[in-house]
């Protein structure tokens, strides 16, 4: 049927005077529609070579314990590789905030990002310095320590306080230490820092402006050269999405005054669509941006506040004297509907933070089943399993790039709604 | 009471966990298949509201598998943070 309607087409079009065969015409129009199939496929396998090369370390050493046992005494730091695969931890380190984008592990040797890490303490000021410093927990800084994902400030009496190299963390820690406190270094304790490192999550969110700062920009400037030019290519594909969110989101649920919240909602859509799309790229350290419950309790807040403050007579009419209640029956809405102005935007919160994570936890977890198998039944059982979690692991990923439009479109619609009660006209 | 306190503290917020997961999942499964059935039911009954139901559903669907992921979220965090 393909062949016979693009016979038909070309033979209606004037393509004939370019004399160029048919039969070639044919096979590239086949061709172009394994495109899509050969990419899928592509990024399967790649996706399972990076992860099979990442975790190589922990599943090679369950298999020489002898070897083991000799290197645990040589090293005596390197306690973490002689266990078995520990798929709770693997998911959690993924999910989780760290001072470095931790693209993968050769053989011994984890290769990373190092990001910067700016502390500020009561005593030294402010230190900055790329995380490499810190030898993945190894050494001191500064006297400062990262153990497990954490920071930490060794006492000045403590002797492991200067040590660059080989340290054991827990030893360090045990002889004294201070955390990160915000109300410490108000009330000048000494000994008391604040933790303002550029994280993994933080540099997501500044990847994700600066992607956003060059898309707009670049549909922006198109839009000098005269309103009345048709737009083509990218600025057409934008334009879409914006009337898209004008039309179907912001003017049916806010009514005729939308042109004042249509900054705040086209800027909340493409920042969450775009950290989620940025959270699914694999083999670039596994951004978790919206997946961290602080971002989305930013992005939330932000949506309470412009309701609150956006809020007219009519909208605190409705929580504080809601209209067709009996009388007697106000003290009990009242805390209510309270109730329901603070649990709105906590849902929001909380709704795309779970979404987002559990995604990638279920990603991960077919992932981890490949190793979880091959420790159980041996390597030939992780090849086996393999098959079917990547044909899972691939599936949840397609369908995580729909749950990522999906959630940034549901946050807006959501936003726009509360914004059209909070300025709703007395009818 | 003697069973309960065999029973270590992990091991009953462990198979609380299990079954909260679980009421959860039949929550979104009930949820979701009731707005998919009265949605094909509508697009029986009016074709040429297709694209108007579907997005609906899309969207009713997404909102619903927002609570039963609250559920999941929390007995994940019970058993990976021990």
């Amino acid at each position: 049927m393909v062949l016979r309607f693009s016979f038909n087409y070309i033979c209606s079009r004037k393509i004939r005077r370019y004399k160029i065969p048919v039969s070639m015409m044919l096979n590239n129009r086949l061709h172009k529609a394994f495109k899509p199939f050969f990419l899928l496929i592509s990024l399967a396998f790649l996706t399972s070579g990076s992860l099979l090369a990442s975790e190589h370390s922990d599943v090679s050493t369950t298999d020489s314990t002898e070897v083991e046992a000799l290197h645990e005494a040589a090293n005596p730091h390197h306690e973490e590789e002689s266990e078995a695969f520990n798929a709770g931890d693997m998911i959690m380190h993924h999910v989780m905030d760290a001072y470095d984008i931790h693209l993968m592990d050769i053989g011994d040797h984890s290769v990373s990002i190092p990001l910067p890490v700016i502390l500020y303490s009561v005593d030294d000021g402010l230190s900055i310095f790329l995380s490499s410093a810190f030898h993945h927990g190894h050494a001191t800084k500064n006297r400062y320590v990262l153990d497990h994902g954490h920071i930490y400030r060794l006492g000045e009496n403590n002797p492991h306080a200067n040590e660059t190299e080989h340290l054991v963390t827990t030893e360090a820690l045990s002889l004294g230490y201070s955390e990160q406190s915000w109300g410490g270094l108000f009330a000048g304790e000494a000994g008391s820092f604040v933790d303002l490192s550029i994280t993994k999550t933080v540099a997501g969110i500044l990847i994700t402006v600066v992607l956003m700062f060059l898309i707009f920009f670049r549909v922006a400037k198109s839009y000098k050269g005269g309103a009345d030019k048709a737009p083509k290519g990218f600025q057409a594909l934008m334009e879409t999405l914006i009337l898209f969110i004008r039309d179907e989101i912001a003017k049916p649920s806010i009514g005729h005054k939308y042109e004042r919240f249509m900054p705040f909602l086209l800027t909340i859509f493409f920042f969450i669509w775009i950290a989620n799309l940025l959270g699914l790229i694999p083999f670039i350290g596994g951004f978790n941006v919206t997946g961290n419950i602080a971002v989305t309790m930013v992005l939330a807040l932000f949506t309470f506040v412009l309701t609150t403050v956006n809020g007219n007579k009519t909208y605190w009419g409705h929580i504080f004297a809601t209209p067709g209640v009996p009388g007697w029956l106000l003290p009990l809405m009242i805390p209510i509907e309270l109730l329901g102005v603070f649990t709105k935007p906590l849902v929001l919160c909380l709704r795309l933070f779970a979404n987002i994570t559990a995604g990638h936890i279920i990603i991960l977890s077919f992932m981890s089943l490949i190793f979880i198998f091959a420790d159980i039944y041996g390597a030939g059982a992780g090849y086996g399993a393999s098959i079917v979690s990547l044909l899972f692991g691939v599936f949840m990923n397609v369908m995580e790039l729909l749950v990522a439009f999906l959630q940034a479109y549901v946050f807006t619609l959501l936003s726009a709604l509360y914004f059209g009660s909070a300025v709703e006209d007395h009818h | 009471m003697e069973i309960i306190s065999i029973l270590l503290d992990a091991a009953l917020a462990y198979l609380g966990a299990g079954i909260g997961a679980g009421i959860a999942a039949i929550g979104a499964g009930m949820g979701i298949g009731r707005i998919g059935g009265s949605a094909l039911e509508s697009m029986a009954r009016q074709p040429e509201a297709i694209g108007d139901i579907r997005a609906s559903m899309i969207v009713a669907a997404a909102l619903v598998e927002g609570a039963a992921f609250f559920g999941i979220i929390v007995c994940l965090l019970i058993v990976l943070m021990r």
